[in-house]
């Protein structure tokens, strides 16, 4: 497979820079919610090459790059004259766009086949792309306007940065807004017309988004974020342009494609921070920790109710009535309670050891002073606290908690007339919190 | 029939559903989901034609409807995890399953009959070929058979649902406090759209489907709030779109549905140019004459009560206009006996105390501006 021919080189090369470029221009459109525009852009600009071919009648590259490159900023300006001045919102705008001069293209595209200028055959390949025709002399063009494309990023990055985050602070400092989203926009279609060739006029689109939208779960830098994008992007043209060229009846557009949607799925899933394993993780984490909390409470309260005393055991049937458990619930969460010593498990059931009574107090306490914090404070009534402070036990911190006793003088009894534990541990009204 | 004649059919059949359904995509603001449906059906089309061995359209229309309602599943699903905006779930996921498409017939080449360029605008000039048969007799093109269908469902749905569809997309909140399911309607509209999206495919193409989905309606909501009449228009500009786009292609020996969507971009264009109501043109006047109304009124707001006539340079200097649009202002009021010229300047006349008594100087009847 590394035994690649003089072609599939020129390919892996185009597809590698298409990339690089696109990743790092879409991350701008990404994160300025214009995911779509460089798809109307590259519908856009069929016209402009059909015309370009149309003129010279050659297949050379820089005419046809120049038709596409005018045909997308005219359809830009469409979009925008069309916002500016109607009713119609954004999305219908890139419909109409994209649609319409795309319908031309077509038009000019089966007009011009049918002309006996011959020569003509290959224009089609500008929809889907077709990489393996890429000649040295293309892929020089590319590398050339990809070139001039990456450096203007990188001179005018803080403006772009401005734009992309807050154009009206930008305005504001004096920064000419209008012209550097129109600078923006010359640069999307410079690389949508750099894509035409690779990927084709449908899946340019992806190579733009897809990589931004993987490297946005990775980063919270805009600087980060335009170079792993371009990373990705690179990888994604590379492996892609290498996978079809190891195996027969692959085109190269779709596979570079789907290499970055893998990417963006492996990132959604497994980035750290946004990555939704991780928050599933975390989520799973706090229910058990919740679960756990709520049997030593339930412990705590069960003993409170037989007149203050935890030394008995409880057994295992009463305490998986408590919630409904089932015995493998209940096994689920005693058993980590029980390794951390926090109660004891034996066969006549459960018994809180000092430790666990100590956090089980903790959590009563928290419980009952949010209760009379929103009697008390808030007002409201007493039959209506209980849930709400079913769920702050778990959430206040030591500090809060703190204030909150503070707060409320060193309370010794909830709304319900029920004690508030201090007993062994807890805030010391002496020692205060101020 | 005479093959034309069913193009013609066929392709009024495609633009009157597909402007019907688009309507609603186009109030919502969904018109980019339609673009995304209408794309990412290609791989359910070829598995169903992969399964069946044939082109039959019921297995096509079930295949590729469930993936168009996969699609929107997919792009909520996305936007929902709150790591992607809407729009960039619609840009990463119908390219995704567009590609498993192409690949799929790339490496099927052998067993799937799809042209992949047909798959972007559709072969419609050879719908009148493409019989389709029962019990082994032919019973006319099956395009027609499939898009008449289609366009049936599609008024069928729309009259049955009219007042849910109408509410849901005014106000989606007080749908749901009446006991509508927006979402339930939702989907329902999104299933619409992928089955006539799917009937569309073969006939005019991915892309075109989205100018015959999108461009008609947004050119009928420029002519009228009612959302009859916006139906009405739509499927108008639809069929109006198919017969002169079908005329186009014949003079210039050029795709079909290509120039249906070229056409109706020019319906387009000239509706958003010259609408009496919402057009460039009438905002523009709308514009020249308020304009015109307040100098008037600025002017003779000055004159009143001042028995002094003013000169011409006073005034300019007054307002800091140009000599030229002092002119014009006040031969505009002298016409209407508002003013008087006098050897040393302008003067106001009692019709024109009478007319700023009256509290205004022209009639500043005009639409209220859109927005």
């Amino acid at each position: 497979m590394f035994d690649l021919s003089f072609t599939a080189r020129t390919v892996l090369l185009g597809a590698t820079l298409l990339g690089i470029v696109g990743g790092a221009l879409g991350s701008f459109a990404l994160l300025r919610r214009q995911s779509l525009l460089g798809d109307a852009l590259a519908h856009a600009a069929l016209p402009g090459v059909c015309l370009g071919f149309y003129l010279t009648g050659s297949k050379n590259p820089l005419p046809l790059f120049l038709g596409a490159l005018i045909a997308g900023i005219v359809g830009a300006l469409c979009i925008l004259v069309i916002v500016r001045n109607s009713r119609l919102k954004q999305d219908t705008a890139i419909g109409i766009v994209l649609s319409v001069f795309f319908g031309a293209g077509i038009v000019l595209l089966t007009h011009i086949q049918k002309l006996p200028l011959g020569n003509q055959s290959g224009l089609d390949k500008f929809l889907f792309g077709q990489a393996a025709t890429l000649l040295p002399r293309d892929v020089m063009i590319m590398a050339i306007l990809g070139g001039v494309v990456l450096l203007l990023v990188l001179v005018f990055f803080k403006e772009l940065r401005v734009l992309t985050f807050d154009p009206e602070f930008g305005a504001s400092l004096g920064f000419p807004m209008r012209g550097l989203e129109v600078f923006l926009t010359v640069l999307l279609v410079t690389v949508v017309v750099v894509g035409l060739q690779t990927v084709g006029v449908v899946l340019i689109v992806a190579t733009l988004i897809t990589p931004a939208a993987a490297a946005r779960q990775w980063t919270d830098r805009l600087g980060i974020m335009v170079l792993l994008a371009a990373a990705i992007g690179g990888f994604s043209g590379a492996t892609g342009a290498l996978i079809s060229a190891g195996w027969a009846r692959l085109p190269t557009g779709p596979v570079i494609v789907l290499v970055a949607s893998a990417i963006l799925l492996v990132s959604l899933l497994f980035a750290p921070q946004r990555g939704m394993l991780w928050a599933s993780l975390r989520e799973r984490a706090l229910a058990a920790r919740i679960r756990r909390e709520n049997l030593l409470k339930d412990l705590y309260r069960w003993g409170e109710n037989a007149g203050g005393t935890w030394s008995e055991p409880v057994t295992t049937a009463l305490v998986m009535g408590f919630r409904g458990h089932t015995r493998q619930q209940l096994t689920r969460v005693a058993r980590r309670l029980d390794r951390k010593g926090l109660l004891s498990w034996t066969d006549d059931g459960i018994t809180l050891r000092q430790e666990g009574l100590e956090q089980a107090e903790r959590i009563v306490r928290r419980h009952r002073l949010w209760e009379l914090f929103l009697t008390r404070r808030l007002e409201l009534a007493e039959d209506h606290v209980h849930r709400d402070a079913e769920e702050m036990e778990h959430a206040l911190t030591e500090e809060t908690e703190a204030r909150l006793d503070a707060l409320l003088g060193y309370p010794t009894v909830d709304p319900h007339g029920r004690p508030i534990p201090r007993s062994i541990s807890g805030s010391d009204p002496q020692r205060g919190v101020a | 029939m005479s093959p034309s004649l069913i193009v013609i059919l066929v392709a009024s059949c495609v633009a009157a559903a597909c402007a019907l359904i688009g309507s609603f995509l186009v109030l919502r603001q969904m018109a980019l989901l339609g673009d995304a449906i209408s794309h990412a059906v290609l791989p359910g089309i070829v598995l169903a034609f992969l399964f069946t061995g044939e082109r039959a359209p019921l297995p096509m229309i079930l295949g590729a409807g469930s993936l168009g309602v996969l699609t929107v599943f997919l792009v909520e699903a996305f936007h929902r995890t709150q790591r992607l905006k809407e729009d960039a779930s619609i840009g990463v996921v119908f390219p995704a399953l567009f590609s498993i498409g192409v690949v799929l017939i790339s490496r099927y080449a052998g067993q799937v009959d799809l042209d992949l360029d047909c798959v972007l605008y559709g072969e419609i000039a050879y719908a009148p070929l493409d019989l389709l048969y029962f019990q082994g007799n032919s019973i006319g093109p099956k395009a027609l058979w499939v898009n008449g269908v289609v366009l049936l469902a599609n008024i069928l749905f729309v009259i049955v649902l009219y007042k849910e569809l109408k509410l849901t997309t005014f106000d989606a909140g007080l749908a749901a406090a009446l006991g509508f399911s927006p979402i339930v309607l939702h989907y329902a509209l999104m299933s619409m759209v992928s089955i006539t999206v799917v009937g569309a495919f073969e006939s005019v193409g991915a892309i075109l489907v989205v100018a015959m989905l999108i461009v008609p309606p947004a050119t009928a909501y420029l002519l009228t709030d009612k959302l009859s009449t916006l139906l009405g228009l739509a499927v108008g500009f639809g069929v109006l779109s198919a017969v002169l786009g079908y005329w186009l292609a014949y003079l210039w020996d050029a795709s079909i549905a290509g120039a249906m969507a070229t056409v109706s971009g020019a319906l387009f264009t000239l509706v958003f140019l010259l609408s009496p109501s919402y057009g460039l043109l009438a905002r523009w006047l709308r514009q020249l004459h308020l304009g015109r109304n307040l100098s008037d009124q600025l002017l003779l707001l000055h004159l009143h009560g001042d028995d002094e006539p003013q000169s011409t340079d006073q005034l300019a200097r007054r307002f800091s206009w140009r000599a030229r649009r002092v002119e014009t202002v006040v031969d505009r009021l002298e016409q209407r006996e508002w003013i008087r010229r006098v050897a040393d300047g302008i003067v106001i006349t009692p019709s024109g105390e009478l007319a700023i008594e009256k509290g205004g100087v022209g009639p500043l009847r005009h639409r209220p501006a859109s927005q």
